[in-house]
């Protein structure tokens, strides 16, 4: 992401605010189609296809997880394994010591805590969460309403298509409630 | 309509709707989140009178527990033969408690039901605080519980490693998995709300720890769709897990040789019973909650009426299992697991057998009756019972199979002491002043998805305004 000349002047990127998700949703649809690519939609809720409309493609949370899973599989059987077979050879009646079967439901518990684990880890990772401090909630509305009943779509000055000018009147055209600037 | 007609006045809109009438985006979130933003003076005098009585009875876990670390388990009533006793079937009990808050927000997660969204965030607390006093009791049952570190497999000094083909050690890690992913479950689950609490409260120290808490959560679109991702495999991952604990807390029993605990079916009637006594549990703690905080058109009739016929379902599959466990006593012609279920039913705690029958039987047929699902005190008195009654089943299982066993001339009696009663009804009290505080200092329903609900239920009229058709609507 190349800096612009918004981007060196202070502005994170354009907000508009609208009254219900199907709005936005249609919002977003029409500045991808008009060429923006670098912006991102704010919702109470989540919102079917929101996602896609502002430009996701890829969520590599699955993957994450996968791998995760994956490898608490591998390291609990590992572990068992490594302990009944060479740190701590115990004969039991005659068993052998790598009795597979009795190792299966501590493998599996530590395939559900390592991915479960992952794909929270992944999840915030991925979303660069926590961050305490984030442009956005500069716009007074944003930070009042936007995590109870408003949507809102904010362009963001990285975007090589952003004008404060033509942004501006591009989303007025949207008829959002209000437009306007976010500060950094 | 206004916040304040909606706080004052709830009607419950009856066992179809899982919603009342008049919301939209703002007056949900005004309702759930001024539950924990009013000022403490507004707070039902019930809750405060609950929470002393609860806090009182926490005092005997206090009490016991330290005469327990001073004296040693022998203040409990545990002697050889009974070497479990109120330790395990109290262990047991509140596991299977849990396990209701886990099947709601997995299990129905995945099958798409909607009536989950008000109970949710409540259960998944319940599970959290029912699997943290379960796990008291078998550090307590060791007798030096600062050795606890022992159940884990690290490299030590000893040269010592746990033996990992015991069911002990299975429960071990069944249970600190459960608990870890229960936690993390119910904290995502909130980080949302959490974010919404941020900006609804008043006062800076909220404002700074409702912040802090929600991570700066923002509500973008990206990160909804990588947080509904993480939430549906966590849903995935939990639904396996919850069925998985309850396998192994019933492998402790199920992989010795003990007469009446050497079955198959206990598995599966251990997890069906889990089930059971964790929506009793729910059922029990969400009356008394929708009452004093007016919820009644968010936690509805239908909520209720869900859980009944899940109570009744799971209480089914329980009820089969003690049929299939006389049947397969006498089926398998070993005339110990014959002596063991007639000294059940006939011997010195055959009254314990019989109330658990009542219990656990009996009464909760009445949940056939529509009529017993749309009354509450009726169904909240059904709910006292089998709490009760999965409780005389735990009891059942450990102690008849264990005070007459192969030899009669190692039989005994197992007397619980004062000291296994005061544990008990302090880990109840626990339990109680830890849900009791949290539905006051945390959004008990999800809010964020009570708005999916209401955008899904009806698009556009939940937007901002005229769902409800006063001229003040929307604030």
């Amino acid at each position: 992401m190349s800096e612009t000349f918004w981007d060196r002047h202070g502005v994170y990127g354009m907000m508009a605010e609208f009254e219900n998700p199907e709005h936005l949703l249609e919002a977003a649809n029409r500045a991808y189609s008009a060429g923006y690519r670098n912006m991102d939609a704010y919702t109470p809720m989540p919102i079917d296809g929101l996602a896609e409309a502002v430009g996701f493609r890829r969520n590599w949370v699955s993957l994450i997880v996968l791998v995760g899973g994956l490898a608490g599989a591998v390291g609990g059987f590992g572990l068992l394994w490594w302990i009944s077979v060479i740190a701590y050879p115990h004969n039991v009646g005659g068993r052998p010591f790598g009795s597979w079967p009795m190792y299966i439901p501590i493998t599996f518990e530590c395939t559900v805590l390592l991915a479960a684990l992952s794909s929270v880890v992944g999840m915030l990772a991925l979303n660069k969460l926590p961050m305490p401090y984030h442009p956005v909630f500069n716009v007074e509305s944003f930070a009042k309403r936007a995590s109870i009943d408003r949507f809102f779509l904010c362009i963001e000055a990285s975007d090589p298509k952003f004008d404060r000018i033509q942004t501006r009147a591009f989303l007025e055209e949207l008829h959002p409630e209000e437009v306007a600037d976010v500060e950094k | 309509m206004k916040t304040e007609e909606l706080e004052q006045k709830a009607i419950d809109p009856g066992p179809d709707k899982i919603i009342g009438p008049g919301f939209n985006y703002t007056t949900v979130t005004d309702k759930i989140a001024g539950v924990v933003l009013k000022p403490i003076q507004t707070t039902p005098p019930q809750w405060f009178i609950s929470l002393f009585i609860a806090f009182i009875f926490m005092q005997g876990l206090l009490a016991g527990g330290f005469w327990l670390l001073y004296k040693g388990v022998g203040v409990w009533g545990i002697v050889i033969p009974v070497a479990w006793g109120f330790a395990i079937v109290n262990f047991v009990w509140w596991i299977g408690i849990g396990h209701a808050g886990t099947l709601i927000s997995a299990i129905l997660l995945l099958l798409k039901q909607d009536w989950r969204t008000s109970i949710n965030r409540f259960s998944e607390a319940m599970t959290l605080f029912a699997v943290a006093q379960a796990g008291m009791f078998p550090l307590l049952h060791m007798g030096r519980p600062w050795l606890g570190y022992w159940l884990i497999p690290y490299p030590s000094s000893m040269w010592l490693w746990p033996q990992p083909r015991s069911p002990l050690v299975w429960d071990v890690f069944a249970v600190t998995t459960y608990l870890t992913v229960s936690l993390i479950f119910w904290f995502i689950g909130l980080v949302p709300d959490l974010a919404t609490m941020r900006d609804r409260a008043k006062q800076q120290w909220q404002k700074v720890t409702f912040g802090m808490l929600s991570m700066g959560w923002r509500g973008s679109a990206k990160h909804w769709a990588r947080y509904q991702m993480a939430y549906l495999l966590l849903g995935g991952l939990a639904t396996p897990l919850v069925v998985s604990v309850h396998t192994v807390v019933s492998f402790d029993f199920a992989i010795s040789l003990m007469p009446g605990w050497h079955t198959t079916i206990f598995p599966p009637y251990f997890v069906a019973g889990a089930i059971y006594s964790g929506f009793a549990m729910v059922v029990t703690l969400a009356i008394p909650t929708r009452k004093w905080f007016h919820l009644e058109d968010l936690i509805t009739m239908r909520h209720l009426d869900c859980m009944a016929k899940l109570m009744l379902g799971t209480g089914l599959i329980v009820a089969y299992g003690y049929m299939m466990e006389a049947f397969m006593s006498w089926y398998s012609g070993n005339p110990h697991e014959m002596f063991m279920y007639n000294n059940r039913a006939t011997g010195p705690y055959a009254y314990y057998f019989w109330a658990l029958v009542l219990c656990n039987i009996l009464i909760p047929q009445s949940l056939w009756l529509r009529s017993t699902r749309q009354s509450v005190p009726r169904l909240f008195f059904v709910a006292i019972v089998v709490n009760i009654g999965m409780w005389l089943e735990r009891f059942i299982i450990v102690i008849t199979s264990l005070h007459r066993d192969f030899l009669p001339s190692s039989w005994g009696m197992y007397y619980p002491t004062q000291w296994d009663w005061a544990v008990l009804s302090g880990t109840i009290g626990f339990f109680l002043v830890l849900m009791i505080l949290f539905v006051r200092v945390l959004p008990a329903i999800s809010i964020f998805e009570v708005r999916e609900v209401l955008h899904h239920l009806a698009p556009h009229v939940a937007d901002d305004s005229d769902l409800a058709p006063q001229p003040s609507a929307g604030d």
